[in-house]
């Protein structure tokens, strides 16, 4: 034993650092996304997202006031102003200036440099300065200051009011999210129900086929949706439905079918058997048993196909391209949104982000909320 | 009608119509069909019970046959007409120009590296957090962490590693997280990752593997946690390094539940289509099946070749699907 005592504190620490590296491996690009999410296009196009958490240094150069807007105060020729003001890009505190660019740290805020004939400079922390002359200033064009500037962070929801507000041409995300909402929801309790009943006769009615029956709903479990493509957008067009939320209804109903009777079944056959043979004995109809016996002890296998379901239909884009979204475009879900901007603004992160942003949150408020439910039913639902 | 409220008309529409047929179906085996009074009461009974489960399977077997197991073979004979001329037979004909395409080639090699790569990688990754997480105190919240990609959407996901594989030009500050540290570390010049050809597979497979390790970890926890400790105990007893301890005992005893995560990723892999359709839709030689089929079917609005391509992703799917139900029906017995 005195060898693993003797390791166990070297192999601790590995296995926090490794644990520590895996969860920053997992973390940190979907940080990224929401980080940038609240910083504004200029920010995101300039500078990596991890450098906007940390107040940051930058070098610019502003010009001051030209000349002609010159004051006589006093005696003196003064020009006066805020340097950020000037030029509207960039804020922060002002560390050290100069006004040449082979200097661009000579002197330290609030200092002032004296420039000979062309003046005495001053420039403060905030920006302010004011340039005195006993002369008149001549040129047309203002003194260059070179500035060290430090930034504060800056984070600003307005890309979530651009992307949410109704008149933006830019995405119609609310509309979107709208669609998705009404897309999920049907397509979640829907198929929940149908499911359960028929679970209810795979795990406790006795009948010839039922073995047959349960093979084959565990086969369908992995056919791929894909095959389901063309049949079926033939079918709803030929029996009316065409495209639409009905169609992406059913067709969601259909597909998660397999894995709610399958989920359903193994919970339930988990059952006490005692339970449900006293009701029988008392007379209980088999509707009733089902009803006041069943479905309320089933609640947490309900529950976790309720959140599996509805993850995959928030976050579904094949069957809602085929099944849903005409040529019209008002049906448009958020994921299809986000592919068309990535396809038409690649580079308008700050849009992107923040669409996808809102199309995350809500499963991941639904993951945090029932990450319980979540486990119990990956654990019921793969396929032992 | 605003959707929002068809919605919800649809759900109570729905819910009710499920649960009056269910009702007035048992009452009327019950009251109507077979009354469990007069003479014939026992052999009523019977005969109710006897019909009953087909009550209660019969909405969910319309939908399952008519939504999954009839396109199965519907897709089989649309792969053997032609559209162009009236859906008549054409025999192979769909298969072999497909197979004369360079692009299905490209995305058959394709799809076999994905399932090569992100089934592997995200077991192993998943039991190595599981295994590491499971002695820590911070463990939950960080396998909560890992965990949590699997609510993000592909094409969510799709977005937050378009950023990671952004790519500035020569000079400028990356804001790219890969490129930031390729260069970083000494890296001459940033790259655009996603249209290296071959090599931006992977990088779009990490995307995947990012989403799964997540599910892979939670069911091998649960495995590593079933281990019974006595073995685990006797091996330290007996001298056991932690490493001999993982591979030599732990590890032979969840085989099967690796295998069953393996088997459930390939899965998903095999359908994998909006990281693809999203990220480079199959340019820059990243096509995979999936996003093929979509192709032939929605742009060339080729039905003909488009289920070929399905039924090829059937046929790598099809040795999963006979394993899981004779597994299921050893189960059973």
């Amino acid at each position: 034993m005195d060898n693993i005592a003797g390791q166990k504190s070297s192999l601790t620490w590995a296995v926090h650092f490794s644990v520590i590296v895996l969860v920053l491996l997992w973390l940190l690009p979907t940080l990224g996304l929401f980080v940038s999410s609240f910083r504004s296009a200029d920010q995101i196009a300039s500078t990596g997202w991890w450098k906007s958490l940390f107040a940051q240094e930058q070098n610019v150069v502003i010009r001051a006031e030209k000349p002609d807007q010159q004051k006589l105060i006093d005696g003196l020729y003064v020009i006066e102003g805020n340097l950020f003001a000037q030029d509207g890009a960039v804020e922060g505190d002002v560390s050290v200036w100069g006004t040449s660019s082979k200097d661009i740290s000579a002197y330290a805020a609030g200092e002032t440099a004296d420039l000979g004939e062309k003046g005495r400079l001053t420039v403060e922390v905030n920006g302010d300065y004011r340039f005195v002359n006993d002369t008149e200033f001549a040129g047309s064009r203002g003194q260059r200051v070179f500035l060290t500037a430090t930034t504060p962070p800056s984070f600003s929801f307005t890309n979530y009011k651009h992307v949410l507000s109704k008149d933006s041409g830019t995405s119609s995300m609310s509309k979107a999210f709208f669609n998705t909402l009404t897309v999920s929801i049907p397509s979640t309790i829907i198929p929940i129900l149908i499911a359960a009943f028929a679970a209810y006769a795979l795990a406790w009615m006795d009948f010839p086929g039922r073995a047959l029956l349960i093979a084959f709903v565990v086969g369908l479990l992995v056919v791929p949706l894909q095959l389901a493509l063309i049949p079926l957008l033939k079918l709803h067009l030929q029996v009316g439905i065409g495209k639409g939320y009905l169609g992406v209804w059913l067709a969601h109903t259909g597909f998660g079918l397999p894995l709610a009777i399958y989920l359903l079944r193994n919970y339930m056959v988990g059952l006490p058997k005692d339970i449900i043979e006293n009701a029988r004995v008392d007379g209980a109809t088999e509707f009733q048993i089902f009803v006041k016996i069943i479905l309320p002890l089933s609640f947490p296998a309900l529950a976790s196909f309720a959140i599996f379901q509805f993850l995959w239909t928030w976050n579904d884009l094949l069957v809602a391209l085929v099944f849903l979204i005409d040529s019209s475009g008002d049906t448009t879900v958020m994921t299809r949104q986000i592919v068309e901007l990535l396809g038409s603004r690649g580079g308008n992160w700050e849009i992107l982000a923040t669409a996808a942003f809102v199309s995350i949150s809500v499963p991941l408020c639904v993951f945090f909320a029932m990450q319980k439910y979540l486990v119990r039913g990956l654990l019921a639902g793969s396929v032992k | 009608m605003h959707p929002a409220i068809q919605g919800l008309l649809t759900i109570i529409i729905g819910v009710s119509a499920c649960i009056g047929y269910f009702y007035f179906s048992n009452i009327f085996l019950d009251k109507v069909l077979f009354p469990a009074r007069g003479r014939h009461a026992g052999r009523n009974i019977n005969r109710a019970n006897m019909v009953r489960p087909w009550l209660f399977l019969f909405p969910a077997l319309a939908a399952l046959s008519l939504y999954l197991a009839y396109p199965v073979f519907e897709t089989l004979r649309l792969s053997l007409t032609d559209r162009r001329l009236d859906g008549a037979f054409v025999g192979l004909d769909n298969y072999r120009q497909m197979f004369s395409e360079q692009k299905f080639w490209e995305a058959l090699r394709n799809n076999f590296l994905w399932l090569l790569v992100v089934p592997a990688l995200s077991t192993t990754f998943g039991l190595l957090v599981a295994q590491l997480t499971d002695r820590i105190k911070w463990g939950a919240v960080a396998k909560s962490i890992i965990f949590m990609p699997m609510a993000i959407s592909f094409v969510g996901a799709s977005v937050i590693w378009k950023l990671v594989y952004d790519a500035r030009p020569e000079g400028a500050d990356q804001i790219g997280m890969l490129n930031a540290v390729y260069i970083f570390m000494g890296g001459d010049t940033s790259h655009t990752w996603l249209t290296i050809p071959f090599w931006n597979n992977f990088f779009l497979m990490a995307v995947l593997i990012w989403i799964q390790t997540g599910f892979a970890m939670v069911i091998l926890s649960a495995a590593l946690r079933g281990v019974p400790e006595e073995t685990i105990e006797a091996a330290i007893v007996d001298g056991a390094n932690p490493f001999q301890i993982f591979f030599k005992i732990k590890m032979p005893q969840i085989v099967g539940t690796i295998v069953v995560v393996w088997t459930t990723i390939t899965i998903t892999v095999l359908k994998v289509f909006d990281i693809v359709f999203a990220m480079t839709n199959g340019q820059w030689e990243t096509q995979v099946l999936a996003n093929y089929m979509y192709d032939k079917l929605f742009r060339a609005s080729d039905w003909g070749v488009g289920s070929a391509a399905a039924m090829i992703i059937m046929l790598l799917v099809s040795p999963i699907l006979v394993w899981n139900v004779r597994n299921a029906r050893k189960e059973m017995k």
